[in-house]
């Protein structure tokens, strides 16, 4: 598979992959780093988010004085 | 049969068309929806509910990122369930193709249309992407999972 990398396109088999997750209340992410030696060249992230804010309404009353 | 005190669920899911204007509103241009954006900010950034419009401060800033973020594809309009109005983008948000080396953690939603007005943040982990690609995905768009409800 061809990589888009910081140093042009590359075949994943010159790269070292590594991936991972964080899957919480707030989102779930799934990240994968291409390397080549010790360098990042590449990293892509998919965050889904999960825990959107709510706003929430309310109609006011009229109270006896 | 009685009565009983509410916010009208209909007014909710109008105000999401802008067909209310309780103080003074805007000439519109036209009656289609207006044009969204998304815009990532860094995590050392101050985005929040006080934010009242896009602005380049604290954006991210890195090859293929350009300035204002993506357009957010908007083909469902608002609607309502039960007493809950809500409202999602109907794609992903993709910044294709980026590096971005200081870590960001934030998008800001905001109306292209109407002078940048900010409308919603959304966090999540830090990030960083070299020569490659963020896509936020959106929630299922229902009463209690839309990216944005007026519950």
């Amino acid at each position: 598979m061809i990589v888009t990398t910081t140093k042009g396109d590359m075949d994943d088999s010159l790269l070292k992959k590594r991936e991972g997750s964080v899957n919480n209340d707030n989102e779930s992410t799934t990240w994968v780093e291409y390397w080549l030696a010790d360098e990042l060249v590449h990293r892509s992230a998919h965050v889904r988010l999960k825990k959107p804010m709510v706003s929430t309404s309310e109609a006011g009353s009229f109270k006896n004085g | 049969m009685a009565n009983t005190q509410a916010m009208c669920t209909s007014f909710k899911t109008e105000i999401l068309s802008g067909i209310h204007a309780l103080g003074t509103t805007v000439i519109r241009a036209g009656t289609g929806a207006d044009t969204l954006k998304a815009a990532l900010y860094l995590a050392s950034a101050t985005v929040n509910a006080a934010t009242t419009a896009y602005s380049v401060t604290g954006e991210v800033s890195g090859t293929g990122y350009s300035a204002g973020g993506v357009t957010a594809t908007n083909a469902t309009a608002p609607t309502s369930s039960g007493t809950t109005a809500y409202w999602t983008p109907s794609a992903s948000f993709t910044y294709t193709t980026v590096t971005l080396t200081t870590s960001f953690d934030c998008v800001l939603v905001y109306n292209s249309t109407q002078s940048n007005k900010a409308i919603s943040v959304h966090t999540f982990g830090a990030q960083t992407i070299t020569a490659g690609t963020i896509v936020l995905s959106m929630p299922t768009n229902d009463s209690t999972n839309a990216l944005i409800r007026i519950a």
